[in-house]
């Protein structure tokens, strides 16, 4: 539950936005986050972004999120 | 340098230490499913012992609140709404979940979000949609959003069941416990996105335990108690920021505003560690038309609860998985028998999984 996953903004309205990563679309909220723009990296837990990421540190988490999932999904299919 | 031998560096680095044995806990359920998927366990000096903390907010439900959930379920006209896990979750009667209640009729629906819960209510005017608020102060912020979107909304049918849990209260109520022996703490990065580092400086400053704020990575979390090494060996106490990618030294502040906004501190039930004052998160007053236990009129009460599950000695490190007489042979991640099993994040789920 805890897990929180780096995302694009790719866009905003208000505080409803959709996130980007890998292909996958998710809707977010960012009440949280001072002047959001599209193209920001933020962190998104339970579908609210909680802080904003650099660009460099997005992609660092985003390839520890996509080994977590590899795990998630060989931990499911058991 | 490759990452193996940056790896062999940093635990020869933390073998040499001359520390004598230590315990160190983590209080995040993604730790412990990190830790347990990337074997650190095995890999680490045998002086250095890991417990997992009461930090998997499922595993710290207690009994007496899912029997709550679960008496709600069944009443006519109510739908509950929750993240996923709290879905196998049995209550004192075993095997009555709200999955199986699902299955006698019960109408339960798993979200993402708490919005999620608030656009139910908004298309499903006739049904009384309750929202299992659960988590710590990670969850907090958006489930305080979800009641302020429902108060704009102007819905009637809404209401939140406040789970909802903070961090210190339960560290220092594990600090004062009999036998507390743990050395430093591998604090969690996603509560700590929002409380900040300043949120963890009570453990350095009052009770000389340092802690190091670490993100969800295996090496991470090895630098993570690298660092906690180091302190201990030389005596020092200090909350260090591992996770600075992600961690400001003042946290989210706008993610505070809004728990403050919604909700106030009150005594909270855990599992493991019974109540504790002021560590749980309830609605205010002036939100009480979107509290469920003012709506339908829920007491909890603490219960003498009769069961061998040691998820409670686990959650406070008092015990290992393997300890508990059910793990394993009763308690399994298929048919678990409490809460440390139920959540993927639970220490025993982590222990079975990776372990058997």
């Amino acid at each position: 539950m805890c897990l929180a996953i780096p995302l694009k903004l790719i866009e905003i309205e208000g505080n409803e936005a959709v996130g980007e990563r890998d292909g996958i679309r998710r809707q977010i909220r960012v009440d949280f986050i001072k002047d959001p723009a599209v193209g920001d990296y933020v962190i998104s837990h339970a579908g609210f972004a909680i802080e904003r990421l650099d660009k460099e540190q997005a992609e660092e988490n985003i390839a520890a999120a996509r080994e977590v999932e590899q795990v998630l999904r060989e931990m499911s299919a058991q | 340098m490759s990452g193996l031998q940056a790896y062999e560096k940093i635990i020869s680095a933390i073998a040499s230490a001359d520390i004598g044995n230590i315990n160190l806990m983590e209080v995040c359920g993604t730790h412990t499913m990190s830790i347990a998927k990337s074997g650190l366990k095995s890999i680490l000096p045998g002086n250095i012992r890991l417990l997992s903390g009461p930090g998997c907010p499922v595993c710290v439900t207690p009994d007496e609140v899912m029997d709550a959930v679960l008496d709600l379920a069944v009443k006519k006209d109510v739908i509950i709404v929750s993240y996923g896990d709290m879905i196998r979750v049995p209550g004192s009667r075993r095997g009555i979940t709200l999955r199986s209640l699902s299955g006698a009729g019960a109408d339960c629906r798993i979200v993402y979000s708490a919005m999620d819960a608030v656009k139910l209510a908004e298309i499903t005017p006739e049904k009384e949609i309750v929202f299992l608020g659960v988590g710590f102060e990670t969850t907090a912020p958006g489930t305080a959003a979800a009641v302020i979107s429902a108060v704009e909304a102007g819905l009637k049918n809404f209401s939140v069941l406040s789970l909802l849990k903070t961090v210190e209260p339960a560290l220092r109520a594990l600090i004062a416990e009999e036998g507390f022996n743990v050395q430093g703490f591998i604090c969690p990065g996603h509560v700590a996105t929002i409380i900040g580092e300043n949120g963890f400086r009570f453990l350095a400053e009052e009770f000389h335990i340092p802690g190091v704020i670490s993100g969800f990575e295996a090496d991470d979390i090895l630098v993570a108690i690298y660092r906690l090494v180091r302190q201990v060996e030389f005596g020092r106490a200090q909350i260090e920021n591992e996770y600075t990618r992600a961690v400001a030294a003042d946290g989210n502040q706008a993610a505070r505003q809004a728990i403050k906004e919604v909700f106030e501190p009150c005594d909270s039930l855990w599992r493991g560690l019974g109540m504790i004052p002021l560590s749980g998160l309830r609605i205010k007053e002036k939100y009480k038309d979107f509290d469920t236990e003012a709506r339908f009129g829920i007491h909890i009460e603490p219960l003498d609860i009769k069961t061998p599950c040691r998820c409670g000695d686990v959650i406070s490190g008092k015990a290992d998985p393997a300890d508990c007489p059910l793990f394993g042979s009763f308690c399994t991640p298929e048919d678990p028998a409490g809460p440390c099993m139920v959540s993927s994040e639970g220490a025993c789920a982590a222990a079975y999984r990776y372990a058997m």
